[in-house]
Protein backbone atom coordinates (compact mmCIF):
# COMPACT_ATOMS: atom_id res chain seq x y z
CA UNK A 1 0.00 0.00 0.00
CA UNK A 2 1.50 3.29 -0.80
CA UNK A 3 0.76 6.41 0.55
CA UNK A 4 -1.29 9.29 -0.52
CA UNK A 5 0.51 11.85 1.47
CA UNK A 6 2.14 14.09 1.01
CA UNK A 7 -0.75 16.47 0.06
CA UNK A 8 0.42 19.19 -1.43
CA UNK A 9 -1.14 22.73 -2.38
CA UNK A 10 0.30 24.99 -4.11
CA UNK A 11 -0.97 28.53 -4.84
CA UNK A 12 -4.32 27.59 -4.52
CA UNK A 13 -7.64 29.95 -4.76
CA UNK A 14 -11.24 29.64 -5.06
CA UNK A 15 -13.31 32.35 -6.30
CA UNK A 16 -17.19 32.12 -6.05
CA UNK A 17 -19.46 34.94 -7.27
CA UNK A 18 -16.48 37.20 -8.03
CA UNK A 19 -14.75 36.40 -4.80
CA UNK A 20 -11.64 34.94 -3.90
CA UNK A 21 -12.37 32.98 -0.82
CA UNK A 22 -9.13 31.32 -0.43
CA UNK A 23 -5.99 33.13 -1.52
CA UNK A 24 -2.66 31.96 -2.73
CA UNK A 25 -3.08 28.88 -0.70
CA UNK A 26 -0.03 26.68 -0.07
CA UNK A 27 1.04 24.03 2.37
CA UNK A 28 2.55 19.93 2.61
CA UNK A 29 0.43 18.01 4.90
CA UNK A 30 3.12 14.92 5.47
CA UNK A 31 1.57 11.87 7.72
CA UNK A 32 1.86 12.15 11.49
CA UNK A 33 0.80 14.86 13.34
CA UNK A 34 -2.95 15.80 13.72
CA UNK A 35 -3.70 19.68 11.97
CA UNK A 36 -5.97 21.79 13.53
CA UNK A 37 -7.25 24.55 11.28
CA UNK A 38 -8.38 27.32 13.32
CA UNK A 39 -9.98 30.75 12.02
CA UNK A 40 -13.26 32.39 12.93
CA UNK A 41 -16.41 31.98 10.87
CA UNK A 42 -15.94 32.66 7.22
CA UNK A 43 -12.28 32.58 7.29
CA UNK A 44 -12.47 30.08 4.30
CA UNK A 45 -12.17 26.39 6.82
CA UNK A 46 -14.62 24.49 5.02
CA UNK A 47 -13.94 25.45 1.83
CA UNK A 48 -9.74 24.65 2.43
CA UNK A 49 -11.00 21.32 3.67
CA UNK A 50 -13.45 21.18 0.67
CA UNK A 51 -10.73 21.69 -1.93
CA UNK A 52 -8.38 19.17 -0.26
CA UNK A 53 -11.05 16.72 -0.51
CA UNK A 54 -11.83 17.22 -3.92
CA UNK A 55 -15.50 18.42 -3.56
CA UNK A 56 -14.89 21.37 -5.19
CA UNK A 57 -11.84 22.14 -7.83
CA UNK A 58 -9.76 25.15 -7.09
CA UNK A 59 -9.63 27.64 -9.67
CA UNK A 60 -6.02 28.59 -9.66
CA UNK A 61 -3.01 26.90 -8.44
CA UNK A 62 -2.82 22.36 -7.83
CA UNK A 63 -3.80 20.39 -5.06
CA UNK A 64 -1.20 17.17 -5.81
CA UNK A 65 -1.73 14.09 -3.55
CA UNK A 66 0.90 10.99 -4.13
CA UNK A 67 -0.26 7.68 -5.74
CA UNK A 68 -3.26 6.02 -7.41
CA UNK A 69 -6.71 6.91 -6.66
CA UNK A 70 -5.93 8.88 -3.34
CA UNK A 71 -9.73 9.35 -3.45
CA UNK A 72 -10.30 5.97 -2.10
CA UNK A 73 -7.92 6.52 1.34
CA UNK A 74 -9.71 9.73 2.24
CA UNK A 75 -11.85 10.44 4.24
CA UNK A 76 -14.67 13.49 5.18
CA UNK A 77 -16.94 14.28 8.34
CA UNK A 78 -19.09 17.31 7.97
CA UNK A 79 -20.69 19.04 10.52
CA UNK A 80 -23.91 18.07 9.25
CA UNK A 81 -23.90 14.39 8.48
CA UNK A 82 -26.29 13.36 5.70
CA UNK A 83 -27.52 10.06 7.44
CA UNK A 84 -29.19 7.45 4.28
CA UNK A 85 -32.68 6.81 4.88
CA UNK A 86 -32.20 3.45 6.38
CA UNK A 87 -30.56 1.69 9.12
CA UNK A 88 -27.78 2.15 11.17
CA UNK A 89 -25.46 -0.74 10.32
CA UNK A 90 -26.65 0.04 6.53
CA UNK A 91 -25.50 2.90 6.49
CA UNK A 92 -21.92 1.73 7.56
CA UNK A 93 -22.47 -0.81 5.22
CA UNK A 94 -23.09 1.42 2.62
CA UNK A 95 -19.38 2.79 2.20
CA UNK A 96 -17.95 -0.54 2.13
CA UNK A 97 -20.74 -1.38 -0.13
CA UNK A 98 -19.41 1.03 -2.90
CA UNK A 99 -15.65 -0.04 -2.42
CA UNK A 100 -16.43 -3.67 -3.18
CA UNK A 101 -16.10 -4.99 0.12
CA UNK A 102 -17.22 -8.46 -0.30
CA UNK A 103 -20.23 -9.15 2.09
CA UNK A 104 -19.16 -11.35 5.10
CA UNK A 105 -16.39 -9.75 5.43
CA UNK A 106 -18.39 -6.21 5.37
CA UNK A 107 -20.57 -7.74 8.13
CA UNK A 108 -17.77 -8.42 10.77
CA UNK A 109 -16.12 -4.52 9.80
CA UNK A 110 -19.86 -3.04 10.31
CA UNK A 111 -20.10 -4.92 14.10
CA UNK A 112 -16.68 -4.29 14.73
CA UNK A 113 -17.39 0.01 13.86
CA UNK A 114 -20.72 -0.08 15.81
CA UNK A 115 -19.19 -1.85 18.68
CA UNK A 116 -16.24 0.84 18.91
CA UNK A 117 -18.32 3.68 18.73
CA UNK A 118 -20.92 2.32 21.21
CA UNK A 119 -23.73 2.59 18.66
CA UNK A 120 -23.88 -1.70 18.99
CA UNK A 121 -27.46 -1.36 20.30
CA UNK A 122 -28.88 0.71 17.76
CA UNK A 123 -27.94 -1.10 14.90
CA UNK A 124 -31.34 -1.81 13.30
CA UNK A 125 -32.65 1.78 14.04
CA UNK A 126 -33.33 4.20 11.36
CA UNK A 127 -30.25 6.43 11.14
CA UNK A 128 -32.46 9.67 10.92
CA UNK A 129 -34.18 9.28 14.44
CA UNK A 130 -30.80 8.94 15.82
CA UNK A 131 -29.69 12.20 17.98
CA UNK A 132 -27.38 14.46 16.37
CA UNK A 133 -24.30 13.15 18.88
CA UNK A 134 -25.32 9.84 17.76
CA UNK A 135 -25.53 10.94 14.28
CA UNK A 136 -22.42 12.20 14.02
CA UNK A 137 -21.00 9.17 15.70
CA UNK A 138 -22.15 7.11 12.86
CA UNK A 139 -20.57 9.57 10.33
CA UNK A 140 -17.66 8.20 12.06
CA UNK A 141 -18.15 5.15 11.92
CA UNK A 142 -19.21 5.47 8.57
CA UNK A 143 -15.90 6.38 7.73
CA UNK A 144 -13.72 4.67 9.94
CA UNK A 145 -14.73 1.70 8.04
CA UNK A 146 -12.78 2.77 5.47
CA UNK A 147 -10.08 3.00 7.08
CA UNK A 148 -9.33 5.82 5.20
CA UNK A 149 -5.18 7.00 5.31
CA UNK A 150 -6.37 10.74 5.79
CA UNK A 151 -9.91 12.59 7.30
CA UNK A 152 -10.82 15.47 7.00
CA UNK A 153 -13.26 16.72 9.87
CA UNK A 154 -15.46 20.23 9.04
CA UNK A 155 -16.83 21.06 12.65
CA UNK A 156 -17.62 17.81 13.43
CA UNK A 157 -18.61 18.90 17.04
CA UNK A 158 -20.32 22.42 16.38
CA UNK A 159 -23.67 21.58 16.77
CA UNK A 160 -23.33 18.96 19.72
CA UNK A 161 -23.32 19.55 23.53
CA UNK A 162 -20.56 18.67 25.81
CA UNK A 163 -20.75 15.00 26.47
CA UNK A 164 -21.24 14.28 22.42
CA UNK A 165 -18.14 16.76 21.58
CA UNK A 166 -16.35 14.19 23.98
CA UNK A 167 -17.04 11.22 22.68
CA UNK A 168 -16.55 12.13 19.11
CA UNK A 169 -13.12 13.58 20.31
CA UNK A 170 -12.51 10.16 21.78
CA UNK A 171 -13.36 8.43 18.75
CA UNK A 172 -11.53 10.93 16.35
CA UNK A 173 -8.39 10.27 18.56
CA UNK A 174 -8.91 6.58 18.00
CA UNK A 175 -8.93 7.24 14.69
CA UNK A 176 -5.57 9.08 14.88
CA UNK A 177 -3.57 6.55 17.31
CA UNK A 178 -4.69 3.42 14.48
CA UNK A 179 -2.79 5.78 11.98
CA UNK A 180 -5.26 8.31 10.53
CA UNK A 181 -4.09 11.68 9.38
CA UNK A 182 -6.56 13.84 11.09
CA UNK A 183 -7.41 17.09 9.53
CA UNK A 184 -9.75 19.33 11.31
CA UNK A 185 -11.02 22.29 11.24
CA UNK A 186 -12.87 24.44 14.58
CA UNK A 187 -13.36 27.40 15.74
CA UNK A 188 -13.37 26.31 19.36
CA UNK A 189 -10.09 27.51 21.31
CA UNK A 190 -11.03 24.79 23.69
CA UNK A 191 -11.46 22.06 21.55
CA UNK A 192 -8.38 23.28 19.25
CA UNK A 193 -6.01 23.16 22.51
CA UNK A 194 -7.52 19.22 23.45
CA UNK A 195 -6.51 17.82 19.54
CA UNK A 196 -3.94 19.81 17.84
CA UNK A 197 -0.08 18.73 17.52
CA UNK A 198 0.08 22.08 14.72
CA UNK A 199 -2.20 25.01 13.83
CA UNK A 200 -3.11 26.38 10.80
CA UNK A 201 -4.34 29.67 11.68
CA UNK A 202 -7.09 30.87 8.48
CA UNK A 203 -8.16 34.44 7.87
CA UNK A 204 -9.89 35.94 5.15
CA UNK A 205 -8.95 32.53 3.16
CA UNK A 206 -4.83 33.43 4.00
CA UNK A 207 -3.06 31.14 5.73
CA UNK A 208 -1.29 33.59 8.45
CA UNK A 209 -0.03 31.39 10.77
CA UNK A 210 1.20 27.80 10.87
CA UNK A 211 2.97 26.12 13.70
CA UNK A 212 2.89 23.47 16.02
CA UNK A 213 0.32 23.81 18.45
CA UNK A 214 2.34 24.74 21.84
CA UNK A 215 4.22 27.62 20.30
CA UNK A 216 0.76 28.61 18.58
CA UNK A 217 -1.12 28.84 21.91
CA UNK A 218 2.01 30.26 23.67
CA UNK A 219 3.05 32.81 21.71
CA UNK A 220 1.82 32.99 17.48
CA UNK A 221 3.73 35.01 15.58
CA UNK A 222 0.87 36.63 13.78
CA UNK A 223 -1.28 39.77 15.80
CA UNK A 224 -4.72 38.55 14.32
CA UNK A 225 -3.97 35.09 16.16
CA UNK A 226 -2.38 36.43 18.82
CA UNK A 227 -5.61 38.32 20.04
CA UNK A 228 -7.90 35.33 18.86
CA UNK A 229 -5.75 32.82 21.06
CA UNK A 230 -6.25 35.54 23.95
CA UNK A 231 -9.96 34.47 23.44
CA UNK A 232 -10.58 38.69 22.23
CA UNK A 233 -14.05 38.57 21.14
CA UNK A 234 -14.01 41.86 18.75
CA UNK A 235 -9.48 40.70 18.03
CA UNK A 236 -11.27 40.62 14.07
CA UNK A 237 -11.54 44.88 14.50
CA UNK A 238 -7.42 45.14 14.76
CA UNK A 239 -7.84 44.05 10.88
CA UNK A 240 -10.71 46.82 10.38
CA UNK A 241 -9.42 49.43 12.05
CA UNK A 242 -6.13 49.36 10.06
CA UNK A 243 -7.90 49.15 7.35
CA UNK A 244 -10.33 52.27 7.87
CA UNK A 245 -7.43 54.28 8.61
CA UNK A 246 -5.50 53.40 5.33
CA UNK A 247 -8.72 54.21 3.57
CA UNK A 248 -10.11 57.91 2.79
CA UNK A 249 -13.62 58.29 4.09
CA UNK B 1 -84.75 13.20 -9.99
CA UNK B 2 -86.67 10.15 -9.31
CA UNK B 3 -84.88 8.41 -12.60
CA UNK B 4 -81.29 9.52 -11.07
CA UNK B 5 -82.25 8.29 -7.30
CA UNK B 6 -82.80 4.70 -8.96
CA UNK B 7 -79.67 4.74 -10.62
CA UNK B 8 -78.22 4.88 -7.14
CA UNK B 9 -79.88 2.22 -5.90
CA UNK B 10 -79.60 0.04 -8.76
CA UNK B 11 -75.77 1.01 -8.67
CA UNK B 12 -75.20 -0.02 -5.19
CA UNK B 13 -76.72 -3.07 -5.52
CA UNK B 14 -74.55 -4.21 -8.19
CA UNK B 15 -71.58 -2.84 -6.07
CA UNK B 16 -72.64 -4.64 -3.06
CA UNK B 17 -73.98 -7.37 -4.80
CA UNK B 18 -70.69 -8.03 -6.64
CA UNK B 19 -71.85 -8.40 -10.28
CA UNK B 20 -70.10 -10.30 -12.31
CA UNK B 21 -70.21 -8.25 -15.07
CA UNK B 22 -69.26 -5.02 -13.06
CA UNK B 23 -66.83 -7.05 -11.00
CA UNK B 24 -64.83 -8.27 -14.61
CA UNK B 25 -64.50 -4.52 -15.65
CA UNK B 26 -63.28 -3.85 -12.35
CA UNK B 27 -60.64 -6.72 -12.71
CA UNK B 28 -59.70 -5.73 -15.95
CA UNK B 29 -59.19 -2.34 -15.33
CA UNK B 30 -57.05 -2.85 -12.15
CA UNK B 31 -55.00 -5.23 -14.49
CA UNK B 32 -54.10 -2.63 -17.27
CA UNK B 33 -53.38 0.33 -15.09
CA UNK B 34 -51.31 -1.44 -12.46
CA UNK B 35 -49.61 -3.40 -14.78
CA UNK B 36 -48.76 -0.07 -16.99
CA UNK B 37 -47.85 1.86 -13.88
CA UNK B 38 -45.00 -1.05 -12.88
CA UNK B 39 -43.84 -0.76 -16.36
CA UNK B 40 -44.08 2.75 -16.70
CA UNK B 41 -42.20 2.83 -12.97
CA UNK B 42 -39.23 0.73 -14.06
CA UNK B 43 -38.46 2.50 -16.87
CA UNK B 44 -39.46 6.40 -15.47
CA UNK B 45 -37.75 6.28 -12.05
CA UNK B 46 -33.89 5.47 -13.80
CA UNK B 47 -34.77 7.73 -16.18
CA UNK B 48 -35.78 10.09 -14.38
CA UNK B 49 -32.90 10.34 -11.98
CA UNK B 50 -30.33 10.24 -14.40
CA UNK B 51 -31.89 13.42 -16.00
CA UNK B 52 -31.37 14.87 -12.66
CA UNK B 53 -27.76 13.76 -11.40
CA UNK B 54 -25.65 13.65 -14.93
CA UNK B 55 -24.90 16.64 -17.33
CA UNK B 56 -24.77 15.45 -20.79
CA UNK B 57 -25.52 17.86 -24.09
CA UNK B 58 -29.19 18.18 -24.89
CA UNK B 59 -30.60 17.58 -21.28
CA UNK B 60 -31.96 20.77 -21.46
CA UNK B 61 -34.16 19.86 -24.02
CA UNK B 62 -34.65 16.56 -22.99
CA UNK B 63 -36.11 18.37 -19.62
CA UNK B 64 -38.30 20.41 -21.54
CA UNK B 65 -39.53 17.65 -23.49
CA UNK B 66 -40.01 15.40 -20.85
CA UNK B 67 -42.33 18.06 -19.06
CA UNK B 68 -44.38 18.59 -22.19
CA UNK B 69 -45.18 15.04 -22.22
CA UNK B 70 -46.50 15.00 -18.97
CA UNK B 71 -49.48 16.57 -20.74
CA UNK B 72 -49.80 14.09 -23.52
CA UNK B 73 -53.51 14.38 -24.69
CA UNK B 74 -54.34 10.68 -24.24
CA UNK B 75 -56.09 10.24 -27.51
CA UNK B 76 -52.88 11.33 -29.23
CA UNK B 77 -50.88 8.62 -27.53
CA UNK B 78 -54.01 6.37 -28.43
CA UNK B 79 -53.90 6.89 -32.42
CA UNK B 80 -50.28 6.87 -32.14
CA UNK B 81 -50.26 3.50 -30.74
CA UNK B 82 -52.87 2.43 -32.59
CA UNK B 83 -50.97 3.45 -35.86
CA UNK B 84 -48.01 1.54 -34.74
CA UNK B 85 -50.00 -1.65 -33.62
CA UNK B 86 -52.69 -1.78 -36.86
CA UNK B 87 -52.02 -4.51 -39.27
CA UNK B 88 -50.26 -2.23 -41.27
CA UNK B 89 -48.24 -0.75 -38.63
CA UNK B 90 -44.52 -1.74 -38.12
CA UNK B 91 -45.66 -3.79 -34.90
CA UNK B 92 -48.79 -5.18 -36.59
CA UNK B 93 -47.22 -8.90 -37.36
CA UNK B 94 -48.06 -8.77 -33.56
CA UNK B 95 -51.59 -8.60 -33.79
CA UNK B 96 -51.74 -6.86 -30.37
CA UNK B 97 -54.61 -4.23 -31.45
CA UNK B 98 -57.45 -4.84 -29.27
CA UNK B 99 -55.86 -6.37 -26.81
CA UNK B 100 -55.07 -5.38 -22.74
CA UNK B 101 -51.64 -5.10 -23.99
CA UNK B 102 -52.27 -2.62 -26.11
CA UNK B 103 -53.69 -0.68 -23.20
CA UNK B 104 -51.13 -1.23 -21.64
CA UNK B 105 -48.64 -0.30 -24.09
CA UNK B 106 -50.82 3.12 -24.57
CA UNK B 107 -51.03 4.13 -20.66
CA UNK B 108 -46.99 3.10 -20.43
CA UNK B 109 -46.68 6.06 -23.04
CA UNK B 110 -48.68 8.38 -21.30
CA UNK B 111 -47.20 7.64 -17.73
CA UNK B 112 -43.45 7.01 -17.97
CA UNK B 113 -43.35 10.74 -19.01
CA UNK B 114 -44.97 11.38 -15.64
CA UNK B 115 -43.61 9.55 -13.54
CA UNK B 116 -40.11 10.37 -15.04
CA UNK B 117 -40.44 13.97 -14.67
CA UNK B 118 -41.64 14.38 -11.13
CA UNK B 119 -38.90 11.42 -9.89
CA UNK B 120 -36.33 13.87 -11.58
CA UNK B 121 -37.93 16.62 -9.31
CA UNK B 122 -37.69 14.27 -6.29
CA UNK B 123 -33.86 13.20 -7.14
CA UNK B 124 -32.44 16.63 -8.00
CA UNK B 125 -34.18 17.86 -4.45
CA UNK B 126 -32.29 14.67 -2.51
CA UNK B 127 -29.04 15.30 -4.77
CA UNK B 128 -28.56 18.86 -3.38
CA UNK B 129 -28.83 17.42 0.10
CA UNK B 130 -26.64 14.39 -0.41
CA UNK B 131 -24.27 15.01 -3.32
CA UNK B 132 -20.99 16.01 -0.89
CA UNK B 133 -21.75 13.16 1.64
CA UNK B 134 -21.84 10.29 -1.31
CA UNK B 135 -19.41 11.84 -3.11
CA UNK B 136 -17.44 11.75 -0.51
CA UNK B 137 -17.75 8.50 0.43
CA UNK B 138 -16.66 7.23 -3.39
CA UNK B 139 -20.34 7.62 -4.94
CA UNK B 140 -20.66 9.52 -8.26
CA UNK B 141 -24.15 9.99 -9.81
CA UNK B 142 -23.75 6.55 -11.53
CA UNK B 143 -23.98 4.65 -7.85
CA UNK B 144 -26.00 7.53 -6.50
CA UNK B 145 -28.63 6.53 -8.51
CA UNK B 146 -30.18 3.46 -6.66
CA UNK B 147 -29.46 5.13 -3.49
CA UNK B 148 -31.12 7.69 -4.18
CA UNK B 149 -34.09 6.46 -5.64
CA UNK B 150 -34.36 3.84 -2.64
CA UNK B 151 -33.45 7.54 0.19
CA UNK B 152 -36.58 8.90 -1.75
CA UNK B 153 -38.92 6.13 -2.01
CA UNK B 154 -41.46 7.49 -0.08
CA UNK B 155 -41.36 10.53 -2.09
CA UNK B 156 -41.46 8.77 -4.88
CA UNK B 157 -44.57 7.14 -3.85
CA UNK B 158 -46.47 10.32 -5.04
CA UNK B 159 -44.99 9.77 -8.28
CA UNK B 160 -46.62 7.07 -9.28
CA UNK B 161 -49.69 7.62 -7.66
CA UNK B 162 -49.78 10.73 -10.49
CA UNK B 163 -49.32 7.72 -12.68
CA UNK B 164 -51.66 5.88 -10.98
CA UNK B 165 -54.86 8.31 -11.33
CA UNK B 166 -53.63 9.78 -14.92
CA UNK B 167 -53.88 5.82 -16.30
CA UNK B 168 -56.86 4.69 -13.72
CA UNK B 169 -58.83 7.80 -15.00
CA UNK B 170 -58.14 7.82 -18.71
CA UNK B 171 -60.28 6.75 -21.14
CA UNK B 172 -58.98 8.30 -24.83
CA UNK B 173 -56.11 6.05 -25.41
CA UNK B 174 -57.45 2.82 -24.41
CA UNK B 175 -60.81 3.30 -26.50
CA UNK B 176 -58.79 3.82 -29.13
CA UNK B 177 -56.56 0.77 -28.80
CA UNK B 178 -58.54 -1.11 -26.89
CA UNK B 179 -61.58 -1.35 -28.73
CA UNK B 180 -64.18 -0.75 -25.76
CA UNK B 181 -64.77 -5.00 -26.59
CA UNK B 182 -67.51 -6.88 -23.74
CA UNK B 183 -65.16 -9.37 -22.02
CA UNK B 184 -61.93 -8.55 -23.85
CA UNK B 185 -61.08 -5.02 -23.40
CA UNK B 186 -63.62 -3.21 -21.53
CA UNK B 187 -62.63 -1.29 -18.87
CA UNK B 188 -64.44 1.13 -16.09
CA UNK B 189 -64.08 4.60 -18.11
CA UNK B 190 -64.82 2.92 -21.26
CA UNK B 191 -67.70 1.21 -19.81
CA UNK B 192 -68.92 4.26 -18.00
CA UNK B 193 -68.39 6.55 -21.16
CA UNK B 194 -70.21 3.28 -23.60
CA UNK B 195 -73.10 2.56 -20.52
CA UNK B 196 -73.65 6.84 -20.48
CA UNK B 197 -74.46 7.07 -23.96
CA UNK B 198 -76.55 4.30 -23.95
CA UNK B 199 -78.83 5.75 -20.96
CA UNK B 200 -77.77 2.27 -18.40
CA UNK B 201 -76.95 4.52 -15.85
CA UNK B 202 -76.85 2.39 -13.00
CA UNK B 203 -74.31 0.38 -14.34
CA UNK B 204 -72.12 3.53 -15.65
CA UNK B 205 -72.75 5.46 -11.80
CA UNK B 206 -71.58 2.07 -9.96
CA UNK B 207 -68.84 2.02 -11.91
CA UNK B 208 -68.09 6.15 -11.35
CA UNK B 209 -68.47 5.33 -7.81
CA UNK B 210 -65.80 2.78 -7.50
CA UNK B 211 -63.61 4.53 -9.94
CA UNK B 212 -63.70 7.31 -7.22
CA UNK B 213 -63.53 5.00 -4.22
CA UNK B 214 -60.18 3.48 -5.62
CA UNK B 215 -58.70 6.91 -6.18
CA UNK B 216 -59.49 7.95 -2.36
CA UNK B 217 -58.52 4.62 -1.26
CA UNK B 218 -55.51 4.92 -3.01
CA UNK B 219 -54.53 8.48 -1.98
CA UNK B 220 -55.57 7.63 1.66
CA UNK B 221 -53.16 4.29 1.73
CA UNK B 222 -50.25 6.83 0.10
CA UNK B 223 -50.66 9.67 2.28
CA UNK B 224 -50.78 7.12 5.60
CA UNK B 225 -47.84 5.23 4.24
CA UNK B 226 -45.75 8.62 3.72
CA UNK B 227 -46.67 10.16 7.22
CA UNK B 228 -45.82 6.55 8.85
CA UNK B 229 -42.38 6.67 6.73
CA UNK B 230 -41.80 9.80 7.86
CA UNK B 231 -42.23 9.34 11.75
CA UNK B 232 -40.14 5.64 11.57
CA UNK B 233 -37.56 6.38 8.81
CA UNK B 234 -37.18 10.36 9.87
Amino acid sequence: MTSILPLELADVSFEAGGKRLIKDFSCRLDAGPRTIVLGPNGAGKSLLLRLCHGLIRPTAGHIRWQGVDPGVKQGMVFQRPVMLRRSVAANVDYGLKLRGVPILRRRAVVDDMLGRTGLRRLADRPARVLSFGEQQKLALARVWALKPEVLFLDEPTASLDPAATHAVEELIDAMHREGTRIVMTTHDLGQAKRIADEVMFIHRGRLLEWAPADRFFARPDNDLAQAFVRGELLWWRLGKDRRAISKPS
Amino acid sequence: MIEFSEAFLAAFALIVGLDPALAEIVLLSLQVSLGAVAIAAAIGMPVGAAVALFRFPGRVALLVLLNALMGLPPVVVGLFVYLMLSRAGPFGVFGLLFTPTAMIIAQVSLVTPIIAALTRQVIEDLWVEYEEQLRSLGAGPARAVPSLLWDGRFSLLTAVLAGFGRASAEVGAVIIVGGNIDHVTRVMTTAIALETSKGDLALALGLGVILMTLALGVNAAAYLTKEWAQRRYG
